[in-house]
């Protein structure tokens, strides 16, 4: 008897939710959508409880004020005190990220409903990192002005190698709209097909019994444990290497270098 | 041979530079550890340092394993 082959891919599929004539017309309202909004949701609980101004914080707007202080951290360290100016943005993309990288690891599978991971896929990522770089850009020109361009020639650098270094930085410029949304998308998406794949080795362990068919089982049951772990870090991991990036970036943009 | 097998073999072939990019991370996070031994004060200052350093190793090795399922799921030509 032949296993049944392993579908990886099949958890990445965007569906339409609804009915038919819905799944027809061209407002389409799909599953990546609905997990969207309940990131959105989860993220603006979580903000409202810990947002009602306690003059004696309580754990739920101490995890916020720890949160906020975080973030508030990475741009004060890498941009300077401008920082603040640019927090809206970098908090977003590192909440965002980080929440939605974290429902989607989360075992809602056991009661009915498969998570999607929003951040699987790279029209989410891309479309944030070309938000981030649309920030770059805009505050680099309107800052300096054509000056702008000198970022792509360091301070001290001999005339003969201006010239052989200026397109190199101009090219390592060019990538990293591409490299920053890459990130978290490739991530996400190698852990889940990881995850699928050794749920898979359960599964067909199981079925095929015996010592040798349990003893796979367990294993593959164990590793997929520490897998999950791994993904809740990488997670995390990949969030806060997005702000970090977004903020130096944006202060390659404010200080030019 | 048959052409599937051969895809196979090429998705197997790129996810060597998976195994690459996990030595780079180890040497990064190794010689992070190797120095905030030497100078714990100055460890917590470096941790953003570090996680630049270990984004740029993991990048190549994410983008190896994403050419390897691009040849492993690309429709059989």
């Amino acid at each position: 008897m032949a296993a049944p082959s392993i579908d990886p891919m099949h958890q990445f599929q965007i569906a339409p939710i609804g009915s038919e004539a819905l799944a027809a017309s061209p407002f389409q309202f799909t599953n990546s959508a609905l997990w969207m909004l309940i990131v959105l949701a989860v993220i603006l609980i979580f903000m409202w409880g810990g947002t009602r101004r306690q003059l004696v914080p309580g754990r739920w707007q101490a995890a916020v004020e720890m949160l906020t202080g975080f973030v508030d951290n990475i741009t004060r360290s890498s941009i300077g005190k401008d920082g603040r100016k640019y927090l809206p943005w970098v908090f977003t993309a590192f909440v965002f990220i980080l929440v939605a990288n974290w429902i989607g690891a989360m075992p809602f599978a056991i009661v009915g409903p498969h998570p999607f991971t929003v951040t699987s896929h790279f029209s989410v990522t891309g479309m944030m990192s070309i938000i981030s770089f649309a920030i770059v850009l805009g505050v680099g020109f309107w800052k300096h002005g054509l000056g702008f361009f000198s970022l792509f020639v360091p301070h001290g650098t001999p005339a003969v190698m201006k010239v052989l270094i200026a397109p190199v930085e101009f090219i390592s410029f060019l990538v990293r709209p591409f490299s920053l949304g890459l990130r978290p998308f490739i991530a996400m998406f190698a852990g889940h097909v990881l995850l699928e794949v050794f749920g898979n080795f359960v599964v067909q362990g199981l079925n095929a019994g015996g010592p040798m068919g349990y003893g796979i089982g367990l294993l593959a049951f164990v590793f997929v444990i520490f897998v999950n772990a791994l993904e809740l870090l990488v997670g995390a991991i990949q969030a806060f290497v997005f702000a970090l990036l977004t903020a130096l970036y944006i202060n390659d943009a404010v200080n030019l270098h | 041979m048959e052409l599937s097998s051969a895809q196979v073999i090429g998705a197997g072939i790129a996810a060597i530079g998976v195994g690459a990019a996990a030595a780079g991370v180890g040497y990064v996070f190794g010689s992070f550890l190797q120095g905030a031994l030497r100078n714990p004060g100055a460890a917590g200052g470096q941790t953003g340092t570090l996680y630049i350093g270990f984004a740029a190793a993991e990048l190549l090795g994410l983008m190896a394993f994403a050419v390897a399922m691009i040849i492993l799921y690309a429709p059989p030509a």
